[in-house]
């Protein structure tokens, strides 16, 4: 099993839905967030070219963050999530340090939270927060070793890239070009 | 004067911790890939051994003194059978302790200044020579002033080769690294960093150093201040950078 995401950049109206129904969804504390919304413009005016990408952690195949991680309080669960034990953390910073995609923050209680591609509803059956909510439905959610998947079906049918390739750390969230 | 240095040391390393209740959670596991896991076990170990061994030259300081326990005694008799072995011990661990700091920056892929094998025995060399200073400064026996004068000489040049070295790896790097590198040739960290790290706390001192093994009056405390000074700044000036480089998509 490898969950993933897939994510049209190209139906993304940058509404910020998917922030704000994780921030409800996880009780994300007022001012942080776990995903947020990024403009690239490519050319000059006025010709144009917007790109739209919700991002958050790419749960990384190869992930720098768990590798650092002194005590094991990031981990690797059933289909590559990466998660962190609050408990086990001890706000050393490191894997906020090693993470390529800023994707980590520090939670005022002390500990680090990042996305845990919503594990909580994956494990009810249930899509993530963010995915459910998009009101374009631009995002994809599911396992890559099952062919028949949406997400499988996606990265078949589309051109597609991640983030940041060179770093090595595998990301799976996908973006659709 | 180490363990004191080293306990003052650990304590900033507490206070840079946001958990801070949950710390104990370093010593709950090992974990072989993590280099801060490293550190925590080898601080562990030699602080404790760095208190036993200055401990027992205290007699040898203050004539007068008396441990207050009996245990205490015997323990100063068994360091002090040992001496030669701990003393093994402990520079094999003040070696992995020295290359730490370096190895844990350079194991953040996501800074690619710091992403590099180079700054572990830069940030070693580096420590060893402000070690060498401060013995060039504290000491009372000449011989042993010129011994370590003649040391931190070396220590200087190798450090000089790695620096030029780190600049030459990262301009033949991918594109995020030579970002990273103008930072230091002509952006932000340029000034400070070839005027207070390179000229200042290394090259000047070197000179300094030079002249007094040629029997030239100078207080050794000059150039040994402006290598640690230089150490301290070197030590700033990389981890601040190193926070502002990153990935670009
Ligand atoms: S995106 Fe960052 S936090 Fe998420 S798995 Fe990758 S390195 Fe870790
Ligand atoms: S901040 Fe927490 S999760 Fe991150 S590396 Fe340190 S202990 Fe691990």
């Amino acid at each position: 099993m490898r969950y993933a995401m897939a994510i049209d950049t190209k139906k993304c109206v940058g509404c910020s839905d998917c922030v704000i129904a994780c921030q409800i969804e996880n009780e994300v504390p007022v001012g942080y967030c776990r995903d947020w919304v990024t403009e690239t413009v490519h050319g000059s005016y006025p010709m144009l070219e917007l790109e739209l990408r919700s991002e958050r952690c790419n749960h990384c195949d190869n992930p720098p963050c768990v590798r650092c991680c002194p005590t094991g309080a990031s981990h690797v669960v059933e289909g590559g999530v990466v998660l962190v034990t609050p408990n086990k953390c001890i706000g050393c910073g490191a894997c906020i340090e090693s993470c390529p995609y800023e994707a980590r923050y520090s939670h005022p209680d002390g500990h680090v939270d990042k996305c845990t591609f919503c594990i909580h509803r994956i494990r009810k059956g249930l899509q993530p927060a963010c995915v459910a909510v998009c009101p374009t439905r631009c995002m994809y959610f599911g396992d890559l070793d099952d062919p028949s998947s949406e997400v499988s079906e996606m990265l078949r049918t589309r051109k597609y890239k991640v983030l940041a390739p060179e770093a090595g750390t595998k990301p799976q969230v996908y973006y659709l070009v | 004067m180490a363990p004191f240095l080293l306990v003052l040391g650990l304590f900033f390393l507490f206070l840079d911790l946001k958990h801070k209740l949950f710390f104990w959670r370093l010593y709950t596991t090992i974990r072989l890939e993590s280099p801060m896991s490293w550190g925590a076990w080898v601080l562990m170990v030699i602080t404790p051994l760095s208190f036993l061994w200055s401990a027992s030259y205290l007699k040898e300081l203050v004539p007068t003194w008396r441990w207050r326990w009996k245990f205490l005694e015997r323990l100063e008799g068994l360091v002090i059978r040992y001496r030669t072995p701990i003393a093994w011990v402990m520079i094999l661990y003040s070696l992995i302790l020295g290359i730490y700091t370096g190895i844990l920056l350079s194991a953040f892929n996501a800074r690619p200044l710091w992403n590099t094998a180079l700054l572990g025995p830069l940030f070693l060399v580096s420590g060893l020579s402000t070690g060498a200073a401060t013995i060039m400064w504290m000491s009372k026996i000449h011989l042993e002033r010129r011994l370590f004068t003649r040391i931190d000489l070396i220590l200087i040049g190798i450090e000089l080769f790695l620096i030029i070295h780190l600049f030459m790896g990262f301009l033949a790097g991918p594109e995020v690294q030579i970002e990273a590198a103008s930072l230091f040739l002509n952006g932000r960290y340029a000034l400070p960093f070839w005027g207070l790290v390179v000229v200042m706390g290394m090259v000047l001192p070197f000179f300094l150093e030079v002249l007094e093994l040629r029997g030239k009056k100078i207080p050794a405390a000059i150039p040994a201040i402006l290598i640690l000074a230089g150490g301290l700044i070197f030590r700033i000036i990389m981890v601040e950078a190193g926070e502002a480089t990153r990935y670009l998509y």
